[in-house]
């Protein structure tokens, strides 16, 4: 229990210490989610502006958005430590690397869930779509969704930092690997906006929280590989 | 001298069941000559799983033993690995075309995990070829093996639930296969298929192998002569100054302890 407590705690410090460097430095928070806003207006662009065809893809625009921005906020997070030998520093204290990675990853998440909390309205008010009923089980969606690609591409960044050319590596890694949990967040958030017809949402969360739990998982267990290179 | 007779064995058996499958086997009653297609399909289909299971065990067993033939297999079943996926792509559109009437199925559940299936190892081996370090290279690529082997699982389930249950996959239901409702000459075409390609498939794995320990070795002596030069220009600074002659000492002959530690 103790064991658990201190690597909580070690977890906790990571996670803020990224959470407290990112908004200090703001300019890479703010880019990112003006990113995330223009790619919204850009598929709007693409679909053309039918109101009823927005609607209908608003559920997949959304999480490509989420997944697009996410990529630039789980590297941004690794690419902190690449700096000053950062990075060398973390892997020598002597603590367990899965609260490293945990660390890493929750504020991955916590990043996630801002970006969610930008763009769902914005869904709202570009793709004419009505949140405000589904937003409690939308709400757990992108609760699930955030974890479970924090879980991924937390990872996946600790993978490529000291890569050459990491900036195509990571989403060229981490998007075949997201494809379930695309798919289930997408089917989800469609569910929960029609007022789930077919009783199918159940399904698709546990879809979700299974990848996460499993990601989770395999991230911890392989993370710290990564960091004795 | 083995793996050679290992070959033309493979060879031969690929002629014999290819020449089976298109003649001695009567052509399908509803789908006609395109259900020939099935047979080097599936046999690519298996192998490519088989693949990329090797690939993951091989990661595992260099995390576990830090031994670089491990990884040798690794990158050597990946390669064959994504050239069967693509095979096994490539031979499904073929015979979606006639039968299905598109290239690309997106209900099928198959289709579009192996797509996926061949984009995370695509990215497998781009990795690879973007880590210079021999050990560093081996960790990311056995932990990234590893994590792509559990995702695809979950890739074919949630493809499942995505679009309801299409035909249910002949090959991971041997009851299928062993049924006798199929006529034997078709379970043989297909059974010979499999063990034809399945023996080709073994022998691309050790000549691959192979060329990765001589890629290996050959890394190491480019390595140990760089690590030498350098070190003998520290000793001399007047050498720095002309780089030629200590290029020429060396002679591109690797030093006998890289060459050691390249073949252990």
């Amino acid at each position: 229990m103790t064991a658990l407590r201190r690597n909580a705690t070690i977890a906790w410090a990571i996670a803020r210490k990224d959470a407290v460097a990112e908004v200090r430095g703001k300019q890479a928070a703010v880019s990112t989610l003006t990113f995330a806003a223009v790619v919204l207006l850009l598929f709007g662009f693409a679909l053309g502006p039918d109101p009823r065809r927005l609607a209908d893809a608003a559920p997949g625009l959304l999480w490509l958005g989420l997944v697009f921005a996410g990529l630039l906020a789980v590297g941004r997070f690794h690419e902190l430590e690449t700096e000053d030998g950062a990075l060398e520093q973390l892997t020598l204290y002597p603590v367990d690397r899965r609260s490293i990675y945990a660390g890493k990853a929750a504020v991955g998440a916590v990043a996630m869930l801002v970006l969610g909390a930008l763009l769902v309205p914005l869904v709202a008010i570009l793709y004419a779509v009505d949140v405000v009923r589904a937003l409690p089980v939308l709400s757990l969606t992108v609760l699930l969704g955030a974890i479970g690609f924090a879980a991924v591409g937390t990872f996946y960044a600790g993978v490529t930092v000291r890569m050459r050319a990491r900036e195509v590596m990571l989403p060229l890694l981490v998007l075949p690997i997201v494809a379930p949990l695309l798919l289930a967040a997408v089917k989800a958030t469609s569910a929960a906006l029609t007022g789930d017809p077919f009783g199918e949402l159940p399904a698709w969360l546990e879809l979700l929280a299974g990848f996460d739990v499993v990601m989770l998982i395999a991230g911890a267990g392989t993370y710290g590989f990564l960091l004795e290179e | 001298m083995t793996t050679r007779i290992l070959g033309v064995a493979a060879l031969l058996a690929v002629i014999a069941a290819a020449l089976f499958g298109l003649y001695g086997v009567p052509a399908d009653l509803n789908q006609g000559d395109a259900q020939r297609i099935m047979y080097p399909h599936v046999a690519s289909a298996w192998l490519a799983y088989l693949s990329f299971g090797v690939t993951a065990l091989s990661g595992i067993g260099w995390l576990i033993r830090r031994d670089l033939r491990f990884d040798a297999v690794a990158v050597a079943s990946a390669e064959i690995g994504v050239l069967f996926t693509a095979l096994a792509i490539w031979g499904g559109m073929m015979w979606a075309r006639p039968v299905w009437g598109v290239f690309w199925q997106w209900e099928d559940p198959r289709l579009t995990t192996t797509a996926l299936l061949l984009a995370l190892y695509l990215g497998y081996l781009l990795l690879r070829r973007l880590s210079d370090d021999p050990a560093r290279r081996a960790t990311r690529a056995a932990v990234v093996g590893l994590v792509a082997a559990v995702d695809i699982p979950i890739v074919h389930f949630s493809v499942i639930w995505w679009r309801g249950l299409h035909q249910p996959p002949t090959f991971l239901s041997p009851d299928k296969i062993l049924n006798p409702s199929a006529p034997l000459p078709f379970v043989l075409a297909l059974v010979g298929m499999l063990g034809a390609f399945t023996l080709a498939w073994t022998w691309l794995l050790i000549r691959r192998y192979q060329l990765a320990r001589a890629e290996l070795a050959r890394e190491e002596a480019v390595r140990g002569g760089l690590v030498r030069r350098a070190s003998a220009a520290k000793a001399r600074p007047g050498a720095a100054a002309n780089p030629g002659t200590t290029i020429g000492d060396d002679g591109g002959i690797p030093p006998p302890k890289a060459q050691a530690e390249a073949t252990r």
